[in-house]
């Protein structure tokens, strides 16, 4: 996923790409469809997994990633061409995201009954039978405290462990400061290491 | 840098040397931080072997002409909408109007068609005041496009 993010156009983009970046935009902003699907294209894996951190549901991961694109190119006269197209975007997104969180008043009844949205990292070596179900275990009861969250420290958590952005990118992204990222990250990692105690 | 933030920064490598010292030096001060330090190692190394479940490839492949469709479909629909919202006013307004001057129309339909071009007028503002007001009390609010 880390490696998505750097084609996405975040910090760290190679000039060259932020040049091309910036034709796509330029397109887009005059109406050009193609060019703002190519920008869809570049940013679609990362803003779907980043939605699937935040609501925890993969088809509602889908949908608002995608109704974010659509909101993004109703307001891409909004958009400034000498800046990246994703932190733009993710603005767009993350309300989407937490809209729907707080219009679903139950919503932390209904992500405890989804499918699972962690898995084993693909670069684990294999495991054991005994140790895959117990990695799985662990899985589902990391999970299930990440959905207790509150959501901007659910946020924060996310775009850190799971997008691999470092503080100053998270704090960029995010509009809020450096140290707000590392006091809602403590917070939620100390409410994630109480539940799993709590657990055992 | 409060200690808590030391603590994320060294989950993270994201420490100066002389941070790195810091930490350690109030560490070994402090047994219950020091405790709490490898709760959080802990989880740091549970949550290092997990990753977002990948969506079928399959779903990479349409996401463009999905989203495509919906930008199509969102101005269709503002379309259809806009021209159903003026001919529906115009019809309303000629067909109330008619009725309204009709001599042989009793007193009570003239009084009901009143009632209810009121009524709608008055849940129309009263949605659109709720909406303004939910609004205003957003707390997301500040989440700019």
């Amino acid at each position: 996923m880390e490696m998505v993010l750097q084609q996405s156009g975040g910090p760290g983009i190679a000039d060259a790409e932020r040049v091309a970046e910036r034709a796509l935009v330029e397109k887009a902003q005059r109406g050009d469809r193609e060019a703002f699907g190519e920008l869809v294209r570049q940013s679609m894996r990362r803003a779907y997994y980043v939605a699937l951190g935040l609501v925890g549901s993969p088809d509602d991961a889908l949908d608002l990633s995608q109704d974010a694109f659509v909101r993004a190119f109703a307001a891409r006269h909004t958009l400034d061409p000498e800046r990246p197209f994703y932190p733009w975007y993710y603005q767009i997104l993350r309300r989407r995201c937490f809209n729907f969180l707080r219009d679903s008043k139950l919503h932390r009844e209904k992500l405890a009954t989804e499918s699972p949205w962690i898995v084993a990292d693909a670069n684990q070596k294999v495991q054991t039978p005994e140790r895959e179900a117990e990695l799985k275990e662990l899985r589902q009861r990391l999970q299930t405290a990440i959905d207790t969250l509150p959501d901007h420290e659910r946020e924060v958590f996310v775009l850190r462990e799971y997008d691999g952005l470092r503080y100053r990118e998270i704090a960029d992204l995010v509009g809020i400061p450096q140290g707000t990222v590392m006091s809602r990250l403590y917070s939620a990692r100390r409410r994630l290491a109480n539940e799993l105690g709590e657990q055992r | 840098m409060n200690v808590e933030h030391l603590m994320m920064a060294a989950l993270d490598d994201e420490l100066t040397a002389e941070e790195q010292a810091a930490l350690d030096e109030r560490l070994a001060a402090d047994p219950e931080l020091a405790a709490e330090m490898r709760r959080l190692e802990q989880l740091k190394e549970m949550t290092r072997m997990t990753q977002i479940k990948s969506p079928p490839e399959e779903q990479w492949s349409h996401y463009w002409q999905d989203v495509y469709n919906r930008m199509e479909r969102g101005a269709g629909w503002i379309l259809f909408s806009l021209g159903a919202i003026v001919l529906l006013s115009y019809g309303l307004w000629h067909a109330v109007g008619e009725l309204w001057a009709d001599a042989s129309l009793p007193l009570f339909v003239k009084l009901a068609i009143f009632s209810l071009g009121t009524g709608g007028i008055v849940l129309f503002v009263s949605t659109v005041r709720e909406k303004l007001f939910t609004y205003k009390h957003d707390p997301y609010k500040e989440v700019e496009r």
